[in-house]
């Protein structure tokens, strides 16, 4: 297990307002984390960091080694919590671009996943519903061989069968070496699958912990934790 | 279909639970090939870590071993999974002691209680 994403003293500010107040975190490869804290605690803006979407005001950020730049997004396959992908296309379309801008991309990975969810390459992007339109883009996301998956909100708009199968896919891709972490309200339908939590809190973190010990020593489940720690 | 786990309880033990229990039940055969870690935790809905715990847990109790390259076998030894289900009986039979006793039922009265609702069936 190597450390994958290092942040030391990350800030990040718009002007009177703290967003990230100098968090400090490292993540290593080979696991699967959950970044959760309530509306408006700083996670999607620190993925933005992550992605090199925004820029720190102060600290550092680096992901394998690197600073973020082209050579740390080589190494991360990012979902957005807003889609990106013109709607006017077909599925073959944002196929093949996706294939010419990513070296790491896995056609056929990405094709079976289409397959077994009935979406067909000529199928067009705008006639389709918000949950197969987020399984589409998961599956893009996903089809790279990336060191670290950031999923922002991957099954914020499913229902909950899709969201089964969402989270399916992501087990049945996921490659051991490499880290996913993703940000999600919805606790209890994802906590199985994690390794490790991050609770965030107005752009701090209030608890790192591997998800078991949680069970063990508080006996609840991580989502009962959750709503305790951040009861309003 | 995901297993149905309690996410109050650590997703290990449980996991080791219920394999456990498919091992006596005879779901698994002794001798027979367990699936992958991978795939396990695909059927499970859990994270491939957990399960990967878990399976390493059933090694070390003696129900499971693995063969270096072709992965891992339920144990043929049959006293070992006799054994295992005697200590789950035992288990069983606690936990529903336990109850009774807090039903304020004595010895006596769980015995006639018991000997009636098996004439029944």
């Amino acid at each position: 297990m190597s450390t994958l994403l290092e942040c030391k003293d990350l800030t990040k500010t718009y002007g009177p307002k703290t967003a990230i107040d100098h968090i400090s975190l490292s993540i290593e490869s080979g696991h699967i984390i959950g970044l959760l804290g309530p509306n408006g605690s700083g996670k999607t803006t620190l993925i933005k960091m992550i992605n090199g979407i925004l820029t720190p005001t102060s600290g550092t950020l680096t992901i394998a080694g690197n600073p973020i730049g082209a050579e740390s997004k080589k190494h991360v396959s990012y979902l957005p919590d807003h889609t990106y992908l013109n709607m006017n296309q077909k599925v073959k379309d944002v196929i093949s671009f996706f294939r010419d801008f990513y070296q790491d991309f896995q056609l056929e990975r990405a094709h079976d996943m289409l397959q077994k969810l009935g979406i067909a390459p000529e199928d067009n992007l705008k006639s389709m519903s918000k949950g197969t339109k987020e399984k589409v883009q998961l599956i893009l996301v996903m089809s790279r061989n990336a060191d670290l998956y950031v999923l922002d909100e991957p099954i914020a708009g499913v229902d909950p069968a899709a969201r089964d199968y969402i989270l399916n896919i992501i087990l049945s891709n996921y490659d051991p070496k490499a880290t996913i972490l993703l940000s999600t309200h919805l606790i209890s339908d994802i906590e199985n699958i994690l390794d490790e939590v991050i609770f965030i809190q107005n752009g701090q973190i209030r608890l790192s912990s591997p998800v078991e010990d949680i069970r063990v020593k508080e006996g609840k489940s991580v989502d009962t934790l959750f709503r305790e720690v951040f009861k309003c | 279909m995901a297993w149905n786990l309690d996410s109050d309880r650590p997703i290990f033990s449980q996991i080791v639970e219920r394999i456990q229990t498919d091992i006596i039940a005879g779901k698994y055969k002794p001798g027979e090939k367990l699936p992958s870690v991978r795939d396990l935790a695909q059927e499970a809905a859990v994270n491939p870590n957990t399960m990967q715990k878990a399976f390493a847990e059933l090694e070390r109790i003696g129900l499971v071993f693995s063969r270096r390259t072709s992965g891992r076998f339920i144990t043929e030894d049959i006293p070992m999974i006799e054994s295992a289900k005697t200590t789950l009986a035992q288990q069983e039979m606690n936990r529903f002691l336990e109850m009774m006793q807090k039903l304020g039922y004595g010895r006596d009265e769980i015995l006639n209680l018991l000997n009636r609702t098996l004439k029944k069936d």
